[in-house]
Parts: structure tokens; sequence; C-alpha cells
């Protein structure tokens, strides 16, 4: 389990994708790979489709044609049986958490491991209870609704559900809209640690900018039915003017200037499940 | 981990062993949450024996995820915890930080707060749900009341109006409601025709079947189904469309700028109701009294003109106007639990939801006990 020899096979692979609704055509022959073990941020204008890339890649859409692959196998050509296995390596983070209304936070946490695993009910109690614990959560979460947990909390608990089966992507749609700057910041290092903690893969959905420089390894923009996909850095030489303004307006030039290498510390930061960090 | 997969039918396993008063567990197989079972749980319940030192091994784990991690974690804690030497072999740097982040993570939850007693339970939710009748029917009232000022200051200013919300409510609650409502009412013409006819029928009284379809359609069923069926179709319809505008916000915006959602959003839905109501009913009048009609023709071989003949002789005119008086009262209670409903949504798509529901139950209640007291107050005023 080489993580320099993982960083070379791509984990999702897709070759000319195209989705179309009605006549209007979204995506137009897209590729896009997604190393192992990377942070990969799905960034784009409104409309550009990157819900919908993530949806069809998690089988709750199809595509109009093209081809997906996860974990190297073709997933419109799996079976059922075939669906859920795949389905159990990856998790997903929807934009506001998507828990069960009508169950505790640690009963929403419990539900994929009930479902999909053979462990007793102690045993998933004290997972349920990492996994709090790893969303930095406070164990007086664990019995309170989605309805009593302010929006941070929620995304947290969501992210919590999405962990239960340890799997190995990490599907985050617009993981820090709606969170105020420093919740926002919480959050990006929170998915950072879990994802060197734990080795995930992350396809993150953003428009964030500070999350794009604080985690991403790489960015793939979705401009013009395609994608183009590097580091900030290659982007920036891209001419497409989306690009441009997106990275090279003002609040890209606000987040690169604040900016710090993706293992840094931000100075003063007290947060708890910060801690992590040091021993990675 | 890409190889996760492969180890599909492996299992984790564990082997104990006594050497020189050290046990050593060795385990292997892969330790992640899919492939984990009783043994591997049975791995911190091992006995220590006589030994006084514990070399976990783990050199030949094939994979480890979270829940691996804090059973490996869990064995360490809980052999400690007996004053025994505890030292894990063969962790790799990846793993070993896994167990150290799983260690971080071990914040016991409190638990999950113990169900009450049953019977105290029941009680309780018998006097909540008293309590909420009682402050429901408070709140309806005071609506009552604020719609009627409402109301008449709007009828001091009648150019205050929403003119094309009122068309447009009475368009989607009467105009589109004709084919289902004309539909049901012609059918329970014919049935009243064939039931009376087929009692009737015994005593030789078959052409009396006209006088129980007009009484009954005129009186009862003809207002009682378009009641029913608007509140199922308008009632509810208000209540999720103010209701979805109040998780928006939209309420709140209109008040912000200076609306009264109660001059905006009620009055042109309980207008609406009002006047469509009675039209509405006088169709499903002659529907019903048409598919006695035709059921009388089919089965029982009385002609129209017999039918019409004897339906002049059955039926005053206020059998008639009974089932219309009604219509506007039911109408108003219809939008009116209606709006209530829709204002009271908080801001949950699910409370829209709950809400519509408690409309169309509520609306569909308070018109039938509406029905019974016209019913008891037109006996006593003998029409």
């Amino acid at each position: 389990m080489d993580p320099q020899s993982d960083h070379d096979t791509p984990i999702i692979r897709i070759r000319d994708l195209s989705t179309r609704f009605g006549t209007q055509v979204i995506h137009e022959n897209l590729d896009l790979d997604v190393m192992a073990r990377e942070v990969i941020g799905v960034v784009g204008g409104s409309g550009t489709g990157k819900s919908v890339l993530l949806r069809e890649i998690v089988g709750l859409m199809r595509p109009a044609s093209g081809r997906i692959e996860v974990f190297g196998q073709d997933t419109r050509a799996l079976d059922d049986a075939g669906w859920r296995t795949l389905q159990r390596r990856w998790g997903l983070l929807f934009q506001d958490g998507a828990l069960f209304s009508s169950l505790t936070v640690a009963q929403n946490i419990d539900v994929p491991l009930k479902e999909h695993t053979k462990l007793d009910r102690v045993l998933r109690r004290e997972l349920v209870d990492i996994k709090i614990a790893l969303a930095g959560l406070p164990p007086e979460a664990a019995n309170k609704y989605p309805s009593e947990l302010s929006g941070g909390m929620r995304k947290r608990a969501g992210l919590a559900r999405a962990l239960a089966l340890d799997p190995e992507i990490l599907f985050l749609d617009e993981p820090t809209a709606g969170l105020d700057p420093i919740g926002a910041s919480r959050f990006d290092q929170l998915i950072g640690q879990l994802q060197r903690a734990l080795g995930l893969t992350v396809v993150m959905i953003t428009h964030d900018l500070d999350s794009l420089y604080a985690i991403c390894d790489r960015v793939a923009v979705l401009t013009g039915k395609r994608v183009k996909v590097g580091t900030i850095e290659v982007l920036l030489c891209e001419p497409d003017p989306w690009i441009q303004d997106y990275f090279n307006g003002p609040r890209g030039r606000a987040a690169a200037g604040t900016a710090q290498p993706p293992d840094g510390h931000r100075v003063g930061d007290r947060e708890a499940v910060g801690r992590e960090e040091d021993n990675v | 981990m890409t190889a996760r997969n492969d180890l599909a039918a492996a299992a984790p396993w564990v082997e104990a062993k006594q050497q020189a008063g050290t046990l050593i567990l060795a385990l292997g197989g892969p330790w992640i949450t899919q492939r984990i079972g009783k043994q591997a749980v049975a791995l911190a319940a091992t006995p220590p024996g006589a030994a006084r030192r514990v070399n976990l091994d783990i050199a030949a784990v094939e994979a480890m995820d979270t829940a691996g991690a804090w059973l490996v974690y869990k064995t360490v804690k809980h052999f400690r915890a007996q004053g025994l030497e505890v030292e894990l072999i063969g962790a790799g740097k990846a793993t070993a930080s896994l167990i150290e982040t799983v260690a971080k993570s071990d914040v016991p939850c409190p638990p999950p707060p113990a169900a009450e007693n049953a019977v105290i339970a029941m009680i309780a939710r018998v006097g909540a749900a008293t309590f909420f009748v009682g402050r429901e029917a408070r709140d309806l009232t005071n609506f009552l009341g604020h719609t009627v000022v409402v109301l008449l200051r709007l009828a001091v200013r009648p150019w205050r109006l929403r003119w094309t919300a009122w068309i447009s409510h009475m368009e989607q609650a009467g105009l589109n409601a004709l084919p289902i409502i004309g539909l049901i009412s012609f059918l329970i013409g014919v049935v009243l025709a064939y039931q009376g006819a087929d009692q009737l029928a015994r005593f030789g009284a078959q052409i009396f079947t006209v006088n129980l379809v007009a009484v009954g359609v005129l009186r009862e069923m003809g207002i009682l189904l378009t009641a029913i069926m608007v509140a199922g179709r308008s009632g509810s319809a208000f209540t999720a469309q103010i209701g979805t505008m109040t998780v928006n916000e939209e309420v709140d915006a209109m008040r912000a700028i200076g609306l009264d959602p109660m001059e905006v959003l009620v009055v042109p839905r309980v207008l609406a109701l009002v006047v469509v109501m009675p039209l509405l009913t006088f169709y499903a009048d002659i529907m019903g009294l048409l598919g006695g009609a035709v059921m009388a023709t089919a089965v029982l071989d009385i002609s129209f003109v017999r039918f019409a003949r004897q339906l002049s002789e059955a039926v005053t005119m206020w059998s008639f106007w009974i089932g219309i008086l009604k219509a506007p009262i039911f109408g108003f209670i219809i939008s009116l639990v209606g709006c209530y409903e829709g204002l009271k949504v908080s801001r949950s798509a699910e409370s829209v939801g709950r809400q519509t529901t408690r409309a169309v139950v509520e609306a569909v209640f308070l018109v039938i006990v509406l029905d019974a007291m016209f019913s008891i107050m037109f006996s006593f005023l003998k029409i």
C-alpha cells in the first residue's frame, strides 16, 4: 500500500461523457481521471453541471452516453449486487447533510452500519461514537435530532454518516456552502485531516476558493461542456476566460494571498480536532 | 486499499499463544468494517491467563480501517486496564497513525435517553393532544376574526382587492374542478338511484326512487361531496402553496415590503371559494340528478319525462336552496382552514406535508359538523 504507486492509478475514470437535458447539452465528451488518495475540487459556474457530474458518478443519474469506471469497474455494466458492493466503498455528503429527520444523529450514522455489516449492536455503537468524534461533533450531539442542530453541525453529522462504512472515496457536494468563514475553514481542515488519516480519495464540488487553496491537490474546472484539470498554478496559465476570472478575480487573489500549503497550520488555530494533524 | 474487493472471501483471524509469560496475539486478514464478525470482536475478551505481557502482532493484517483500528486499540486499552504490559508489533506507518486517530476519537457519547413508561407516555400524549386541539380551536377562531376584519376593511376599500389572484384561484378551484366533481356527482346519482330502486321495488314504489335521488342529491350529497372534493383539492393546495411560501421566506418578504399576507394571500383564496362553491354545488346537483335519471331510464323504465315530472312534485325549491345556501359557508371554512394551516407552517419542508394533511382533515371534519348542525337547524325551522 505504497501511497506513491497508488497515486498513479485513476480510481475514477470518466471517458466521453455526455449529458443532455432535452436539447440542452451539459457535458460533451468529458474526460476526467481522479487519482487514488488525492483531493480534487470540482468548480464551475452555475449550470455547468457540477452536481450532475457527481450524481452521474454515484449512479443517481444516467449520462446520455459515455463510460464511468470506479475502481476499474464500468458502472453501467454492474448488476445489483455489484452496485451494492460499490456503494459501500464510497461515502456521500449532500449539501445540507441530508440527514434522516426522524432519526437522531447516532441513529443516522448507524443506518449504513446496520444495513451493510454484520457487526453487533455494541460495536456499532462504539464505531458511531468514533465517527461522531472524528467528524468533530461534541458527544452530546449523538442523541439530538437534525432539526436541533446548526447548519455546520448537520454537515458534520452528514460527514460522519458518509464515513460510517469507512469508504475509500468521499464525495462532497459544496461542503462549505452556507457555513460562516470560521466554520468553513474548520470544515476544510477537518476534511484534510480525515483524508490523510483515513487515506481517502476526496471529490468535492465547491465554490469556495479558500477550500481549493487549503486542501485540494488538483482542481477540475467545468467550462465549455468539458473539464480542465490541474493544480491551481497550472490552471492559472489557462487562457479560458472563466478560469482567469475565477482565479484572478478579487476573491481569487484574496484567497491566494491567505493560502497556505495543504499541510500547514493556520497560526493560532485552537480547534480540538486540529491536534490530530501532529500525528499524521 | 484497492485490493479490498479481492479480500471479499477472506475473514480477519486471531491466533493466541502463550510464550514464557507472554501472551502473543497474532492478527491477520482484512480488519475492515465489511469483514469483521464475531471472531474479531472476541479478540478483546481473550483471557490473559498467567501472562504478564501481551504482544499484539498485527504484521499479517492485510487491510485496516477505523473499525479494525478501534478493535486493536480497544484490546490494548483492555489489557492495559488489567495492569498488563502491552506492545503493538508490526504496525506500518499508516496503520499506526490510523490507530492513533481512532484513539484520539475515543470519546464515548452519552447513551440515548431511556424510553418513558408506556402508560405514562400515552396519558401524556392524550393530554398534549387535548391541549393541542384546544389551542388549535382558539387560534382558528382568532384567525376567523382576523379574516373577517380584513374582509370588512376591503369592503370599504374594494380597489385594494387582488383581482388577478382572485380570478386565478376561482379558475383553479372552480373551473378546473368541474370534471372530477361532475364525474363523482354523476356516479353518486347512479348509486343512489340503483340502491333506492332496489329497496323501493319491494313495495312497488319504484317511482319514489326519484324522490330519494332528488332530496338526497339536492339537500346533502351534492354539497357534501363538492365540499369534500374541494377540501381535498383546493384546501390542501392552499396550505401547500402558502406553506411553501412560508418555507421560502416569501411570506416574511411580503411583510417586510409592507404587504399584508392576509390581504394578498388569504382574502383572494377565501373569496374565490365563497364564490365558486355555490356554482360547483349547482353543477354537482345537476350532474347527480342526471346520474339518477340515466339510471332510472336504463334500469327502472322511468323515462326522462316522467323523471322530470316526478322531480317537480318531489322537491320544493327549499331542497335546492338548502344545498346552495350551505355552499358559500363551507367554502369559507375550507379556505379559512387551508390558509390558516399554510401560515402555520414552520420553516421545514416536512411541516408543509404535515400541515397539508391537517388542513384536509380539519376542513372535512368542520364541514361535516356544520352540515349536521344545519340539518338540526332546518328541522327546527321545518324546511
